[in-house]
């Protein structure tokens, strides 16, 4: 178990590394570096090399990878091309918002998803299930920005309950984001309680066919403790990683809907730096999206194996 | 606790459950109702043992169900009840029905593996039944959940008790399920093919232990099977099923030596016995569909003694002069049909002249767990080989029957043969000194047309997409470069040889019955003309009256080409009716080796002399020996006899540390016993 977790970790790291390598590598490809996008037309001669010397990039490639990496470890990533701001702090403001966002989404969806998961397949092909199910599908099919403004339509054209888009700033305290953030909320719950639904329906209808559902029926337990102690716990299992990818998938920024509704976040910063040739900005970004990748799948692997005693205890087999 | 006589006794000869008229059916496609049971009358009073036999198919399973009350979805009760002892189960509430499932019906599943609920302790399954259907204090639970499992004779029980069911054998995990039944004290055990899949000795252990316990404690029993051998062990009356329907009913006894139905005589001529060498005769033709059945008796169409009466006329259940019921109008001339094939259907097995060995294994040895680089770098000591030092010479021509119980690498050896799995030591080599490469790659396409694999399941060795013609063609476009016209002719030819008409070539194997399915996979390996064909487990699947014909056609083809089969099986009848020599393997180490005749009628290695004795027989006079625990091991013992941990004759520390020597019996039988010749043939172990 702990050499799993031990084996997992360093493995992480591994990937870390890989990403962190090919996203340096392929900002190196591209033509041109900070320099050059940030003094544009006048890149040239001697402003070009003073820039270039003052920010480190006439030094070797390995060198400046290793520079990079090893202050990223301390926490520092530097300053924006503009020389202005520190990364760290810029980046720090919008993950708190993307946190903020994310996290009262699943807050939101999560247990909503199991719950109607659960019920649908329960009273599968009746009434409820119908109803939830094709709304679910529903949901998935409709493309977000689609579904974000039709919310807007509605809560902010037609009942004019809370304002369509967010005006706040990044860095304001994260209370001021409300109530304008419960749009984007329902925006992005809407398709991950969608997701999951399908996930938790299918899998607790397997359960339910399975043979010592058919045995707990048959010693008489009743219903709702079969239903809780033999049919949950064991449906519930394979569901903990589809959930793992919905977490990464919010956490890596959801562009569309952050930019649907002007929302200051990873997302939005991801492509405000891709359009300004922030490549300092960039190379920071992938980097934590991937960190978030890898740490909530490695987080899922491990509830997984804690939840499921086929993989916690070793095949022991005695006379 | 379990008190047999703190039971309310009913008035003397109630019956305890009594299914009357029951028919059970499903809503075919088209909206009519299909029957799966029909009209089904039977029985069973305190402390009775029923035994329900029949094929796959014939409702058995679906009755057991009913019996508590149970449909599985989709199903629907037509018309009948099942009354226990007074009360309609199909009429009473969901709670009502949980108050007697479990507390006073309980069932032992098929496949505890599954029935078991893997997020659950052993011990957490067990005491939820208690606190269900007992009314042990919850302090006493625990006590309770360890008297049960020792009752059931599990070792270490309160160690049992804190495991997962996966980390159970499966005859442990059986044993688990019978102790759970016995928790709530039921009036009737309902058991579901009990011990299928499980090895010899393991399911003459189980059967011994539900013998016992029915006795001490007068419990009735129904106990469904396809498997005459164990409801003869088991069971006083047998009610025998086909279509759906109840068409023999008698004394276990009675039914088991005479029957007085056409069906059941041939479902015993089907069986492959123990003390004949000769191949069981096939019942011809293949059970109806649910809804296929016309006016006349089901069995019509597949009955030697059907007549135009038989066609058209539904026959009742009778009473037979010998006291038996039966369905059937012909009856009285049953016996007519013979239950036990011809014997000695002389020259079946002609001496070989050409006494060349078709496939030499030289000293073979497998390993699955590789060594990591790490272990090697330290010089630690390897586990043993899961298969170690086999040497075997198979006769060409000949049949090389491999027998052992699950995990004694009868499989592994033939899959290190076909190179799918590669050899650690030791060579497998075709004659003229042609040394077989481990890897299936590095062969040359003769080689590889020589040898032939024909798997288990022929629901997962053929391609559900492609058809019959297709699957046929391979081998012959593979090896022999056919196509257009002659390949269809010799597609035809070899469909013929299998006795599978040309009309089969466009289906798919989904639409093909299991017999016809596997014909098709001995279609395919002898579409290549193999000189030896590799046989993996090719009948387990199969119903009895099928495997019989499957059977009959191998040894045929054997007989008119020549081919040389390595068989193996986990049953020990199957390779007595087919092989010429026969060799015992255990934990991947053989035991003994010799001509068919001469290990089934004077076994002399411990191992060899446990599995025969622990095999079931349709005949209610011969019990089981068990000479040797049931105990389930995992790896081979690092030096030594494989079988010293469970072997009854074990002398003691020589067994341990030293490989056993092969004592020569004379005639090419061998066996490795470090006890003297002398001693291994004067006479049975004693049992355990």
């Amino acid at each position: 178990m702990l050499r799993m977790i031990v084996r997992r970790l360093l493995l992480g790291a591994v990937s870390i590394g890989m990403v962190s390598l090919i996203i340096f590598g392929g900002v190196e490809l591209l033509p041109g570096d900070a320099c050059t996008a940030y003094l544009e037309r006048e890149a040239q001669g001697k402003l070009l090399e003073n820039c270039r010397a003052q920010l480190g990039l006439d030094r070797p490639a390995w060198e400046r990878y290793w520079g990079w990496m090893s202050n990223a470890a301390r926490g520092d990533f530097g300053t924006t091309i503009t020389g202005r701001e520190r990364i760290g702090k810029l980046v720090g403001d919008r993950l708190l918002n993307t946190l903020l966002l994310t996290g009262c989404a699943m807050l939101a969806g999560i247990p909503l998803a199991l719950l109607l998961g659960v019920v649908c397949a329960l009273w599968r092909d009746r009434a409820v299930d119908l109803l939830f199910s094709s709304l679910a599908i529903f949901a998935m099919t409709i493309p977000e920005f689609i579904s974000a403004t039709l919310l807007i339509l509605v809560f902010s054209v037609w009942l004019g309950w809370i304002p369509g888009i967010i005006l706040t700033p990044a860095d304001a305290p994260l209370i001021e984001f409300f109530p304008e953030i419960l749009l984007p909320i329902a925006a992005l719950a809407m398709v991950m309680t969608a997701h999951i639904l399908r996930t938790v329906r299918s899998s607790v209808i397997e359960t339910l066919a399975s043979d010592y559902a058919q045995m707990a029926i048959l010693k008489g337990v009743p219903y709702w403790r079969m239903v809780f102690r033999h049919i949950l716990p064991n449906a519930l299992l394979p569901t903990i990683n589809v959930v793992a990818l919905t977490i990464a998938w919010l956490l890596g920024g959801v562009v569309v809907i952050e930019t649907v509704f002007n929302f200051p976040g990873l997302g939005r910063m991801m492509i405000d730096s891709i359009s300004d040739r922030d490549l300092p900005v960039t190379q920071t970004l992938a980097l934590i999206i991937a960190l978030v990748y890898v740490g909530v799948n490695l987080l899922a692997d491990v509830l997984t194996m804690l939840a499921n005693p086929r993989l916690r205890t070793h095949k022991t087999r005695s006379a | 606790m379990l008190e047999p006589a703190t039971r309310p006794r009913l008035e003397a000869g109630g019956h305890l459950l009594n299914i009357r008229g029951l028919s059970i059916g499903f809503t075919g496609r088209s909206g009519e109702t299909l029957p799966i049971l029909r009209h089904i009358d039977l029985a069973v009073g305190r402390g009775e043992s029923i035994g329900i036999v029949g094929e796959s198919g014939s409702g058995k399973s679906t009755l057991a169900l009913a019996a508590m009350g149970y449909l599985k979805h989709g199903l629907n009760v037509i018309g009948g009840d099942v009354l226990f002892p007074d009360r309609d189960l199909f009429a009473l509430s969901p709670g009502q029905l949980q108050d007697i499932r479990g507390r006073r019906l309980a069932l032992i599943p098929q496949n505890s593996g599954q029935s078991l609920t893997p997020t659950l302790r052993v011990g957490a399954q067990l005491t939820e039944t208690l606190k269900l259907h007992s009314n042990t204090a919850p302090e006493r639970q625990a006590a309770r959940v360890t008297e049960l499992l020792a009752k059931v004779r599990l070792p270490d029980p309160h160690l049992i008790a804190g495991r997962y069911p996966h980390q159970l054998s499966g005859g442990q995990q059986q044993r688990v399920a019978i102790a759970m039944a016995l928790a709530g004290e039921p009036e009737a055990l309902l058991l579901d093919e009990p011990t299928t899949g499980l090895d010899v000795t393991t399911q003459a252990h189980i059967l011994e232990l539900l013998r016992d316990l029915a006795a001490q404690y007068g419990t009735s029993m129904i106990y469904v099977s396809h498997d005459l051998g164990a409801i003869a062990r088991v069971c006083e009356r047998v009610v025998v099923m086909y279509a759906g329907e109840i068409v023999l009913e008698g004394a276990t006894r009675q039914v088991l030596s005479s029957p007085d139905h056409p069906y059941a005589r041939g479902l015993l001529a089907s069986l492959p016995r123990l003390t004949g060498s000769h191949l069981p005769a096939a019942l011809d033709g293949i059970p109806p569909m649910p809804g296929g059945v016309g006016g006349g008796c089901a069995f019509a169409p597949r009955c030697a003694l059907a007549d135009s009466q038989c066609r058209e006329q539904r026959p009742g259940l009778e009473t037979t002069e010998r006291g038996q019921r039966a369905r059937c109008l012909r009856s009285a001339r049953a016996s007519e049909i013979p239950i036990a094939p011809a014997p000695g259907e002389a020259g079946r097995r002609p001496a070989i002249d050409d006494d060349r060995a078709a496939l030499t294994l030289d000293a073979v040895s497998i390993r699955y767990a590789r060594p990591t680089p790490l272990a090697r770098l330290l010089r630690r000591a390897p586990a043993a080989a899961t298969v170690s030092d086999i040497s075997i010479a198979v006769i060409k021509g000949q049949t090389l029957g491999l027998v052992g119980e699950s995990g004694s690498g009868k499989s592994t050896i033939l899959k290190a043969i076909a190179g799918l799995l590669p050899v650690e030591n030791g060579a497998i080599s075709l004659p003229d000194n042609q040394t077989l490469a481990a890897e299936v790659e590095r062969r040359n396409p003769s080689q590889l047309r020589a040898i032939q694999l024909i798997f288990q399941n022929p629901d997962e060795s053929l391609n559900p997409r492609q058809t019959i013609a297709e699957i046929i063609a391979q081998p012959l476009r593979l090896y022999f470069d056919i196509s257009g016209a002659e390949l269809r002719r010799r597609s035809v030819e070899i469909l013929d040889t299998v006795r599978l008409g040309a009309h089969y070539l466009e289906r798919l194997p989904s639409q093909l019955s299991g017999g016809e399915k596997q014909r098709v996979a001995i279609a395919r390996a002898f579409a290549a003309q193999p000189d030896i064909v590799l046989c993996d487990e090719v009948t387990s699947a199969l119903d009895v009256s099928v495997q019989a014909a499957v059977l009959g056609l191998l040894d045929t083809l054997r007989r008119e080409r020549g081919t040389t089969y390595l068989f193996v099986s986990h049953d020990l009848a199957v390779v007595r009716t087919l092989s010429h020599r026969v060799a015992v393997l255990y934990q991947g180490r053989l035991c003994e080796i010799g001509a068919t005749a001469r290990v089934y009628s004077l076994p002399s290695h411990p191992y060899t002399e446990t599995l025969l004795s622990a095999v079931l027989e349709p005949d209610p006079d011969r019990a089981p020996r068990l000479a040797a625990h049931d105990a389930v091991e995992s790896s081979p013992p690092a030096a030594g006899c494989p079988f010293q941990r469970r072997c009854a004759r074990r002398l003691g520390a020589i067994c341990d540390e030293q490989a056993p020597p092969w004592r020569d019996a004379g005639g090419g039988h061998r066996i490795r016993c470090h006890l003297p010749l002398d001693t291994l043939q004067s006479g049975p172990a004693p049992a355990v």
